[in-house]
């Protein structure tokens, strides 16, 4: 503490009576981002959408069904734990177009390890295989990002170039990894991440992990009062608290609810030599709760930590940070080490629910991870960005997807209407953030 | 009033530093008493910024040695003079926009919990208690940096120097893009400061500014040092000769 004796006493923080209608009322209490409504009510009205849309022309609204929505939140693991990344190398004003191209090359070594070099060392089917190959995979990810941020930070090559470079460069490395030639099957164990058969948590699973977040929610909540208490901040009134928690719990009920609604298939159960009318939940798969974690990871790596407050420090302004003893290299090095290990991570997901490794896995996938990032409120100008936006992204992206398989939508059109929604929601972002200023 | 005496609390000493065969500053020596506020005047482009971001770690000096409280210091980055507490407010004020007060105010110093996460509460607290002595209408603690005026950025720069303990506080133009009576404010600071003993290094163009704050004056002229005054010797006149004709009285050395 400082010794300067300046006078006037500390002014006593006053909690500012938000006047206005009801809603603005219940949002100044709960203190939710607006933005986060907003894209919520977009990806509702994209699903309901789509739902509406294939019961009237096709007869038959397939969308809004525990089955959908359970494959829903699978497609969405793989972009959405890459997007999260992806926020951090937006938010210091970079980019990274390479990770597609990771995709393909971290699978495609993942595969020739677990299916050519493992087996004939452990045998077949060897418990370790996949803890292995996951881990190489992760490293050689972030082997590659690290070197990409190296020549970024410190040979001040610009972002854009050098994974434009790697975009092209990681692919073809994943070609002449194994000639071209698709690897399959891969290791049982390693194949459950994908959320393929058997990659889920069940019904009491579900329940365990749904629990545990309500638990987690009500933590947050409990300490968040604590705190301000402790130093004399406003407090949000208590029927706000009460309610935020009501609605996180909810939210986190209903989709243990959901994903427990969706009943493995007859094929399945018949291997586990289970009566064909019997239900047997799918509860949570594996890459969803994977993609939670890393969600819930990054979410503390990005509020809670120096790193994170240096990437967003970074990001709003270079100089500034540099001048406060950040060492801004450094961090651009880390931040595309990280992103490099997410991309392998995806990687695992990826060819794992395919049960093989192709070299074109995860390509345009860069395309998909930037459009979330950006949809879910990453400025690209730099120094804004939350990764809760971006799993939202990435979900908004992967809804308008599988929503147009769905309807029967061709692929031209596909690509249509994703490219319209990008340039639009981020039109709309600009319109909101010029309003709230 | 002179308090050329004792160890200097800083002394540069022969400090070139060149930009492409350009030398911004050409064996300069310059030095800092407690308690003591020494101007650096000179046009644009004369030096003084580059002088004393060589202080601040901001660049690193071709060649001179640089003493703080007589020992030989080596400063090779912000973190460095930031551990001698040298404390800087730059002229583009440092800040990043993005950041809420609180977090500008400890970047790079944050305070962290047992567990290591960064204890934003600890730090707002720590924020709202010494802006209630610095500038006790600030209210804006929970919005970005952008959102706030000129001068309550500058007392969001200022808070920093002076939250952690800096001796030596180098200013560069403070009051340049503040009002009047923002203007007067960071006077008082300034005051204030000295009084508690910090040495301030006050690089300003408002020679008026100079003559009411400063106790000595050092004038730079295309990266050379034309001489140094005590300001209640010598007349603005003096001071603006020295300025733009390089001109050194009588009284100067």
């Amino acid at each position: 503490m400082t010794n300067t004796p300046l006078s006037a006493p500390p002014a006593a923080p006053g909690h500012t009576a938000a006047g206005g209608n009801p809603v603005k009322r219940f949002l100044s209490a709960t203190e939710i981002d607006t933005r986060l409504l907003g894209m919520l009510a977009a990806l509702l009205l994209i699903w309901g959408g789509f739902h509406l849309y294939g019961a009237i022309v096709n007869g038959n609204g397939a969308f809004l069904t525990p089955r959908n929505l359970w494959n829903l939140s699978v497609q969405t693991s793989s972009i959405g734990i890459m997007a999260t990344g992806m926020v951090l190398v937006i938010i210091t004003r970079n980019i990274d177009l390479s990770v597609g191209s990771l995709i393909g090359v971290t699978g495609m070594t993942m595969g020739i390890l677990q299916v050519d070099i493992l087996p004939p060392i452990l045998g077949l089917g060897h418990w370790s295989i996949w803890i292995i190959t996951c881990v190489v995979g992760i490293s050689l990810g972030a082997l590659i990002g690290a070197f990409h941020g190296w020549l970024i930070a410190y040979r001040g090559i610009p972002s854009f170039i050098v994974t434009l470079g790697g975009l092209m460069v990681w692919r073809g490395m994943a070609f002449i990894a194994n000639g071209g030639k698709t690897i399959s099957p891969v290791d049982s164990t390693f194949a459950l991440l994908g959320g393929g058969p058997g990659g889920n948590v069940g019904a009491t699973g579900s329940w365990i992990v749904g629990l545990l977040a309500c638990a987690g929610v009500i933590w947050l909540l409990v300490n968040g009062r604590r705190q301000r208490i402790k130093h004399e901040f406003p407090l949000r009134p208590m029927w706000a608290e009460a309610t935020l928690g009501a609605i996180g719990c909810g939210a986190i009920l209903g989709a243990v609810v959901l994903m427990n609604a969706y009943p493995l298939p007859r094929g399945i159960l018949r291997q586990m030599n289970l009566p064909d009318d019997a239900f047997v939940s799918h509860g949570f798969a594996i890459p969803v709760l994977i993609m939670i974690a890393v969600g819930i990871g990054m979410t503390i790596l990005m509020t809670r930590t120096r790193f994170g407050r240096y990437v967003f420090a970074i990001g709003g302004n270079p100089e500034a940070a540099a001048l406060a003893g950040i060492n801004t290299r450094w961090m651009t090095l880390k931040i595309f080490a990280l992103m490099g290990a997410l991309s392998g991570l995806a990687a695992i997901i990826a060819s794992a629910r395919l049960n093989s490794a192709t070299n074109a896995l995860g390509t345009l996938d860069e395309l998909y991870v930037i459009a979330a990032a950006v949809i879910g409120g990453t400025s690209l100008a730099g120094g804004v960005g939350t990764i809760y936006g971006a799993i939202l992204g990435a979900l908004v992206m992967q809804s308008l997807q599988s929503g147009m398989v769905l309807i029967g939508f061709d692929a031209a059109i596909q690509r249509i209407v994703v490219g319209v929604v990008l340039v639009l929601a981020v039109y709309l972002d600009n319109l909101y953030r010029a309003r709230t200023k | 009033m002179t308090t050329n005496k004792g160890t200097p609390l800083v002394e540069m000493r022969d400090i070139s530093i060149s930009f492409g065969g350009i030398k911004a500053v050409d064996h300069v020596s310059i030095d800092l008493h407690p308690g003591e506020v020494v101007g650096l005047l000179g046009h644009n482009g004369a030096g003084k910024s580059t002088l004393i971001k060589c202080l601040s770690g901001a660049y690193q000096k071709d060649s001179g040695e640089i003493y703080v409280n007589g020992q030989r210091a080596e400063i090779n980055n912000p973190r460095d003079a930031r551990d001698y507490n040298i404390e800087t407010i730059y002229q583009t004020l440092a800040l990043a926009d993005n950041l809420d007060a609180a977090s500008n105010l400890f970047l790079g110093r944050e305070l962290v919990t047992a567990a290591g996460f960064v204890d934003d509460a600890q730090m707002e607290a720590e924020t709202r208690k010494i802006m209630a002595r610095l500038n006790p209408n600030f209210r804006k603690f929970n919005v970005p940096v952008s959102a706030l005026s000129g001068g309550q950025r500058q007392s969001v720069a200022i808070a920093r120097a002076v939250y952690f303990n800096a001796k030596i506080l180098i200013m560069d133009e403070p009051t340049a893009a503040l009002g009047p009576q923002e203007t007067q404010m960071v006077a008082e600071l300034i005051q204030e400061l000295k009084r508690q003993g910090l040495g301030i290094f006050l690089i300003e163009h408002d020679i008026h500014a100079v003559m009411d704050l400063c106790d000595r004056a050092v004038v730079m002229k295309n990266g050379q040092r034309v001489g140094t005054v005590n300001v209640n010797e010598v007349t603005d006149d003096d001071i603006l000769g020295m300025i733009i004709m390089g001109k050194k009285p009588a009284k100067a050395y």
